[in-house]
């Protein structure tokens, strides 16, 4: 038999395993920076701006056909159109998002009839878990037709015809498709801090002759809010990453809906940074282009990490008071 | 957790007849809400369903993919179905020790404190990063010199940085959340007693968690290594970048196992999204059985979980 780990031993070997933990991010974000950084230098804070002329794919083109001297290498590039994509689905599916969740949290904890409950659990662990490639497949093949053909008119697509093509790939799947894969995300943390209200308060604010919306929703819910706060943080996270639903779905045009344009806008195409990083990844050995390409992750990556971060803050007051998620 | 909730309340027969308008309204969406998730579910599924038992057709489970245009002749799936399968082991395998490793040291040992925080957000950051990001990440590591054994090196040095063990080992991120949040949970509900009568029979620290703990926490680690499969099985982003997505297996020169996972090939996500009208194949029929086959995978190991969560040792306090 071999000699036992002595306590120390097992100390310094667990702890150093921890560490690789921490040392893989730090090498993500250094390796993606190093990477990227030829295309922030280049650009300044005009990388963030509108593209000066033509469209970001046409700059994108640009990037990908640059000579192949290092010299003359090109990175003109200003990716507001990409991340005005990535707000707007970010955004809409937010809105959306939290009301579906916030509400269908509340109707498990407390106003479900238990048969009705015993279905939800699943149902919510089956959304999350569907993978999104299959939101995307349901999503081109359905929703997107369906909207192409049977919701926008000709009118409307003559109506703009002449900046983008409506084909039904559009903002509008987008942010219903990518509802629909955040909301179990949250649905899952909430539950959890509703159920975690202590019951004395819930009980106590009953006592006072309180129906059980208003014990829900000033008491349960305002108990929850740090937890809230967290679900909603993790998933603007996970919305800000989706890459391959977005780039199966939302057109593949590096075009901004232009909210001007009255409903139309939300009919129109658009592309976040993630698709485009999926859109793109033949072009990654071309030089310029990949380090344009590192320049979306580390967008995304910045953001992601901070967001992360604000969401296991916001997660650490619930632990004093012992209803930890 | 759902068996649990309703035992906690007596039926409470309420009219909301006398409720306020604007609570009655709230009660009545929140019908609405949870209504509307389960109809939603239920149609994928069903959606699925009937078109994966239209287009699944078994010889597709053992014929390998043919690239052609005519879907009639493209073959079925065999490789993806492999990959899928070696990817998640792959993936597993490196996760799995880590993550257990990372939750043991975070519960019983997590000295010094600071360092112990930094490792636990380092875990949320990880689970929030996405996975084109990683999958992004990947590429660039795996492209040093140093790495070059797990792909191939190309003419002219440049280490290709694609293959099933690289993509495995980023995969490997994607499921260390799940594991190390699960084993971390199943640590904390372990209560102080029982490593106290371990160590009051002159146990070490060290035996204590190989003997009491580990065991006694098997069924939490087994939860979340499912629950991490199932992320693995259904990432596509880093299978398209890492894995090179390539239709049937590309092995390297070598011995037979090492020369496959050092090789590229596909899994069924890379092969829906491939064969979908995004990707170059546009075979909406085989796009639909793969999907339907790898909702099923996914559903398995989600159910599978399940199960294991329901089995937990109950503690006295």
């Amino acid at each position: 038999m071999r000699k036992p780990w002595s306590d120390d031993r097992a100390e310094r070997v667990l702890g150093a395993v921890a560490c690789l933990v921490l040392a893989t991010i730090l090498g993500m974000v250094v390796f993606v920076f190093a990477k990227a950084w030829p295309s922030f230098s280049h650009n300044g804070l005009g990388w963030f701006g509108p593209a000066h002329d033509g469209t970001v794919d046409d700059q994108l083109t640009g990037i990908f056909n640059s000579p192949a001297d290092p010299k003359h290498y090109q990175y003109e590039l200003g990716a507001f159109s990409l991340l005005w994509g990535t707000i707007l689905t970010t955004a809409g599916a937010l809105v959306l998002g939290v009301a579906i969740a916030v509400l269908s949290s509340i109707f498990i904890v407390e106003f479900a009839p238990p048969p009705v409950r015993r279905v939800m659990t699943p149902v919510i662990r089956l959304l999350a878990a569907v993978p999104s490639v299959i939101y995307g497949l349901i999503g081109i093949l359905v929703l997107v037709p369906f909207f192409g053909n049977h919701v926008i008119s000709q009118d409307r697509k003559q109506s703009v015809l002449y900046v983008v093509q409506l084909t039904g790939t559009s903002l509008l799947v987008a942010v219903l498709i990518l509802t629909v894969m955040i909301v179990p995300i949250m649905v899952s943390i909430m539950t959890d801090a509703l159920r975690g209200v202590p019951r004395s308060w819930t009980e106590g604010a009953a006592a006072l002759g309180v129906n059980r919306w208003r014990v829900m929703w000033t008491i349960s819910v305002r108990a929850s809010r740090p937890a809230f706060i967290a679900a909603i943080v993790l998933a603007t996270a996970r919305a800000l990453g989706e890459a391959i639903m977005l780039s199966m779905v939302s057109g593949s045009q590096g075009f901004s809906p232009n909210p001007l344009d009255g409903l139309t806008f939300f009919l129109e195409p658009t592309r976040p940074l993630a698709a485009t990083i999926v859109d793109n990844a033949e072009g990654l050995s071309v030089k310029p282009f990949g380090e344009t390409i590192y320049a979306f992750a580390a967008v995304l990556l910045v953001s992601t990490f901070f967001l992360s971060l604000a969401g296991w803050a916001a997660k650490q007051p619930l632990k004093r008071y012992g209803m930890g998620v | 957790m759902a068996a649990a909730a309703p035992a906690r309340r007596a039926p409470v027969v309420e009219s909301t007849a006398s409720w306020r308008l604007t609570d009655r309204i709230g009660l009545g969406l929140c019908w609405a809400a949870g209504l509307l998730l389960c109809l939603i579910a239920a149609g994928i599924v069903l959606y699925m369903a009937y078109r994966g038992l239209q287009y699944l057709r078994p010889h597709l489970l053992w014929e390998r993919p043919l690239s052609d245009s005519d879907q009639s002749k493209s073959g079925g799936f065999l490789d993806p179905l492999v990959g899928t399968v070696a990817l998640t082991l792959i993936g597993t395998a490196i996760a799995l020790p880590v993550g257990v490793s990372t939750a043991v040291w975070l519960v019983e040992f997590g000295r010094p404190g600071w360092l112990a925080r930094m490792v636990e957000s380092g875990v949320e950051v990880i689970a929030g990063t996405p996975d084109i990001v990683i999958a992004i990440f990947g590429l660039v590591l795996f492209q040093q010199r140093i790495f070059a054994p797990l792909s191939f090196q190309a003419e002219g040095n440049a280490v290709f940085g694609r293959s099933f063990l690289t993509a495995g080992t980023m995969m490997a991120l994607v499921a260390l959340p799940f594991i190390v949040g699960s084993t971390r949970e199943a640590l904390q509900t372990i209560p102080r007693h029982v490593r106290e009568a371990s160590f009051a029979l002159g146990k070490t620290r060290a035996a204590t968690i190989r003997r009491v703990l580990l065991p006694a926490s098997r069924p939490g680690i087994a939860t979340g290594t499912v629950l991490g499969m199932g992320r693995i099985v259904g990432d596509t982003a880093i299978v398209v970048i890492l894995l090179g997505a390539s239709l049937q297996f590309q092995r390297v020169d070598g011995p037979p196992v090492v020369g496959d996972v050092r090789g590229t090939g596909s899994t069924l996500t890379s092969y829906v999204y491939n064969n979908s009208p995004a990707g170059e194949g546009n075979a909406p029929e085989k796009a639909y059985a793969a999907a339907f086959v790898l909702l099923i995978v996914v559903i398995a190991l989600n159910l599978a979980a399940g199960r294991l969560g329901s089995g937990r040792t109950q503690w006295k306090r």
